[in-house]
């Protein structure tokens, strides 16, 4: 019956002032209600107790490129045992003039994982450039051909071991986790029960009793006279430990494939290994990527475990430096350092899971 | 829309007014999603708005049982007043029942679990009441059947006709249906759409936002078109769909009614 | 095929434990360990057997994982409902504490906090004292507890008695609910008789209020309760790790339960601690007690570096006595048998969890 027109008003009324701008922000995120605005008070009284003090200790009244005896009657952080044992701390005890070799070999890690984070270029070249750039790494460590002094394992240390002990650890883990996965769904009862059982029990250990199993029993499997350098102990430890978690995962999108693509597969006349090859795994492994880039996250700080069997990785170098008397007592300044470094590596790779999973799951 | 099936409009509408909106005024941020909203509702009266997606439709039924907040003019619902008070805004979420788009049935309680929710905690009605309650209701939407059943395991449209049930059993004065059938398989609107005409006939008050038309035409007393925040044209579905007055509403219809 | 390679295998190690003469089988046990344990919830001293060295190894595991998983969960849940709030400060900072304590090694982390017992710490006779009663110095943490006394025993008898109530009370209420309809207040009732029953019984045992403190006697504190700084820094540095993934499970259960959920309770008129109990928290538990459960496992697992940092654990002990007797075989094997135990287990709660709880679907 009746016509209800609004009749636009020229001038906009404008919202409350409080509920816009700044002000409308803090009111909105801060104060809405008194609980909220008591914590807010609450939690700023607790900032301004912790920052400042920690601002002052960290950069006012650190020193930065001293001796020991400096830092120690200086009452600030003593950031000097970073820049004085910096190259110690990160390559070990690795020949002092051929330190380029392992940073060269960093550095190429670096580059690859750089161009593999554009999932546009994940297609055979890139494959290729892995396998060629992982032979040049360990050769660069490694030396003895080319011109290159070979340089014995036992003195691999610092960064490039740790980096070393993950991805190597990562790219043999997990054609073994795809395999052990496949294996777990398996119709013959022997391979079905062999991969559960290997999977449930690595997965119920602590990865320290698996290094303690690798680098004590191990040698105790090889006849006399043949010896496995530790870091290859240690390595195929993580390697085990990890291929575990990943056939769990894999495992996961495994069981996230309908029906549906089996028999298409089946229809056209594949076999098992094609049908794995061509149809299943390209999308399984599509789905559970972002866990498994979480699972290289978490490979990457366990790696640090290796301390407790002398491998002098990143987190080992540190610790020597601290049993330097001159360099005694400040833990608090290595461990932050160390702690920063690993903090970027995970966090980068994390960060880069999440962006993966948002354009994953929007389907491009 | 079937002729048989229409809820005539000729039934004297009671001049008390049960729900009062007055110039209200509503902000997300920067963005003003309802410009000056007059409008008065009387019992058992039906009204069906429509209007392109982002026009404040859903936004203004929300206001009234204060799932969103205004930030000036009034509401008054039943007498009471939404403000701040918590105590009034209870009451009317007593008063105002709600069939939201997506159903939000509670997948973890059964069918008569879901209905008999409301009432033992909030009516304070011994279980075997609200049970009796609850399966009135169910007989009404005829679903009594599945009672004992989960949501997971029922379609599209029969959760909806749950849902409904749902707000029936607290005794709602005002049906509020937001969108109830855009998200149902075409196979299932009928059923949804012939619940709600059954419960226009007993007398329920109800505003619905939907595109459903025909139901428009055989329920509603009124049919409101909403655009950018404010009620463009309102009038009898006749008057509206035969002669709308503003080009904006000409336009949505032709968008509408192809 | 594996049949050949493990005989391989065995004889060889067969052979090679013979050239060391070591030893093969569990018969170590029944030895004298010779070594002492710095902690111990059991006696314990070198002329024990290692089979007693390794239950207390084991013991020390229950203890501090047990303590570590429900200050975890505690700590954990409050920082996933930080991380919700509504207050932009609150909700910023649990984010920054997640991802921190995420991304840097657990390892690290246990490293860290020892080091700031043996060198930020005092020693004891310079003690910090941040409340009364408490003593921190680089020796360990000192508590002031009240003074053991008959009228604790009787407290704890009404705690329990207290709960039977509680449980009788509420099934009661619900009864009485479904009649009449009516609610009866029994959060607080509960409240009410668990802390007022124990209070009641100090009272009437005289109220004893003697308390004991840690004292300064020479060079460290007697008396009071007393934790080394291998057990606080092995505490910290789990629960600060783990807090931070349970926080993350926390707060996917909670937004895994659509805001469409809470509207539909608040538009029947129920009040938000219904809309929580009734509606919310019932299905956010369903997706946070999977992730949790693999946590409290992960925290006991973790539990086992220990060894690097000398807290007696059962990892430590294993190590220690491998060493002394070179059974490296039966000891790894030792060691992964009971962690494996603890893993079964979970699993096997997991498993029942969650058929109990699959929310039925067509």
């Amino acid at each position: 019956m009746e016509d209800i027109i609004q009749k636009t008003s020229k001038e906009e009324i404008k919202p409350p002032v409080v509920s816009v701008g700044v002000i409308g922000w803090i009111k909105a995120n801060l104060f809405n209600g008194w609980f909220n605005s008591a914590l807010t008070i609450v939690t700023l009284f607790f900032l301004w107790k912790t920052v400042p003090p920690f601002f002052r200790w960290a950069f006012i009244d650190s020193v930065w490129n001293t001796t020991g005896q400096v830092c120690r009657d200086a009452g600030g952080a003593c950031w000097s045992i970073i820049s004085s044992n910096f190259r110690f701390i990160l390559f070990g005890f690795y020949p002092y003039d051929l330190q380029w070799r392992p940073l060269l070999a960093m550095i190429i890690l670096f580059v690859l994982l750089f161009f593999s984070q554009n999932r546009k270029l994940w297609k055979k070249p890139l494959v290729y450039a892995w396998i060629a750039g992982l032979f040049i790494m360990g050769l660069l460590l490694r030396g003895g051909l080319f011109g290159l002094d070979p340089v014995e394992s036992t003195q691999w240390g610092g960064v490039p071991l740790t980096l070393l002990l993950s991805v190597f650890g990562l790219t043999a883990a997990y054609p073994l986790g795809v395999v052990l996965a496949l294996g777990r769904q398996s119709k013959m009862r022997a391979v079905k029960t062999l991969c559960i059982v290997y999977i449930e029990l690595i997965r119920g250990v602590p990865l320290i009793s698996l290094l303690f199993m690798s680098s004590i029993i191990f040698p105790l499997l090889l006849p006399e006279g043949l010896t496995i350098n530790k870091i290859l102990r240690a390595q195929v430890a993580i390697i085990m430990f990890t291929a575990a978690y990943i056939a769990e995962v894999v495992r996961g999108g495994l069981q996230g494939m309908s029906r549906g693509q089996y028999e298409a597969a089946e229809s056209i006349g594949l076999n098992y290994y094609q049908t794995m090859r061509l149809v299943i795994l390209p999308q399984a492994l599509k789905i559970v990527i972002p866990p498994t880039v979480s699972q290289l996250i978490s490979a990457f700080k366990d790696t640090s475990l290796v301390v407790i069997i002398a491998l002098y990785d990143l987190l080992k170098t540190t610790q020597t430096v601290l049993s330097n008397p001159e360099w005694m007592g400040f833990s608090k300044e290595a461990y932050v350092f160390v702690a920063i470094l690993y903090f970027l590596g995970c966090f980068s790779m994390s960060n880069y899971s999440r962006k993966l999973e948002k354009e994953l799951s929007r389907g491009d | 829309m079937d002729t048989e099936s229409s809820v005539t409009t000729e039934q004297t509408l009671s001049d008390e007014a049960i729900i009062e909106i007055i110039d209200m005024h509503k902000w997300f941020g920067d963005f003003h999603v309802l410009q000056g909203i007059n409008l008065t509702v009387h019992k058992q009266e039906r009204i069906v708005i429509c209007g392109p997606s982002g026009s404040g439709k859903s936004t203004l039924i929300r206001c009234i049982n204060r799932l969103e907040e205004h930030q000036r003019g009034r509401i008054v619902v039943d007498g009471i007043e939404l403000t701040n008070n918590i105590k009034n805004i209870e009451k009317v979420r007593t008063e105002v029942g709600m069939v939201f788009q997506h159903f939000n049935l509670f997948p973890h309680l059964s069918i008569i679990e879901n209905l008999t929710l409301g009432p033992i905690w909030v009516r304070k009605v011994p279980k075997k009441e609200a049970e009796e309650i609850a399966m009135y209701y169910l007989e009404k939407v005829h679903i009594a059947e599945q009672a004992k059943k989960y949501p997971g395991q029922l379609s599209g449209g029969q959760q909806q006709r749950v849902a409904i049930a749902r707000s029936l059993c607290m005794n709602p004065k005002v049906m509020l249906f937001d969108e109830p059938t855009s998200a149902l398989d075409p196979e299932m609107i009928k059923e949804v759409l012939d619940v709600m005409i059954e419960l226009a006939r007993e007398g329920m008050t109800m505003i619905v936002v939907s595109h459903e038309m025909g139901f428009a035409k055989s329920v509603a007393h009124r049919v409101l078109f909403m655009d950018f925040g404010q009620i463009v044209e309102g009038n009898t579905p006749e008057e509206f769909f035969e002669n709308p007055q503003h080009d904006r509403t000409k336009l949505f219809l032709s968008q509408i009614l192809h | 095929m594996v049949g050949l390679l493990g005989y391989y295998l065995v004889s060889n190690t067969l052979h090679n434990l013979e050239k060391q003469s070591i030893a093969t089988g569990f018969g170590f046990i029944h030895q004298e360990s010779s070594f002492e344990i710095g902690e111990s919830l059991i006696d314990y001293s070198a002329a024990s057997s290692y089979g007693r060295a390794l239950i207390v190894g084991a013991l020390n595991t229950l203890y501090v994982s047990f303590i570590g998983i429900v200050i975890t969960v505690i700590l954990g849940t409050f920082i996933g409902v930080a991380r919700l709030s509504t207050n932009w400060l609150v909700s910023r900072l649990a984010a920054i504490f997640i991802e921190v304590m995420q991304n840097i090694p657990v390892l690290l982390q246990l490293f860290f906090w020892y080091a700031i017992f043996y060198e930020t710490l005092p020693s004891p006779r310079q003690a910090l004292n941040p409340i009364a009663g408490v003593f921190l110095c680089n020796r360990g943490v000192a508590f002031t507890v009240p003074k053991t006394h008959p009228a604790h025993a009787y407290m704890a008898i009404a705690f329990l008695a207290g709960c039977i109530i509680v449980y009788l009370v509420r099934r009661w209420a619900k009864k009485r609910q479904e009649r009449t309809g009516q609610l009866f207040p029994v959060f607080r009732v509960s409240m009410g008789l668990l802390l007022g029953l124990p209070l009641l019984t100090w009272w009437m045992a005289g109220a004893p209020t003697e308390l004991n403190m840690p004292k300064l006697v020479g060079f460290n504190f007697i008396g009071g309760l007393n934790f080394s700084p291998e057990f606080i820094a092995l505490l910290l540095g789990l629960v600060l790790y783990t807090a931070a993934f349970v926080a993350e499970a926390v707060r996917a259960g909670i937004q895994s339960v659509s805001k469409g959920q809470t509207e539909a309770a608040m538009s029947l008129g129920l009040r938000p601690p219904m809309v929580l109990n009734l509606v919310i928290l019932p299905q956010a538990l369903r997706v946070i007690i999977p992730p949790l459960t693999s946590q409290m496992l992960s925290l006991t697992k973790n539990s086992s570096l220990a060894v690097a940092i000398g807290f007696p654990d059962f990892v430590s002990v294993a190590n220690t006595t491998i060493n002394q007797t070179g059974q490296a075989v039966e000891g790894v094997a030792l060691i992964m048998l009971v962690y494996l135990f603890f893993s079964l287990l979970t699993s096997a709660f997991m498993n029942w969890y969650n058929k109990k709880m699959a929310l039925v679907e067509r």
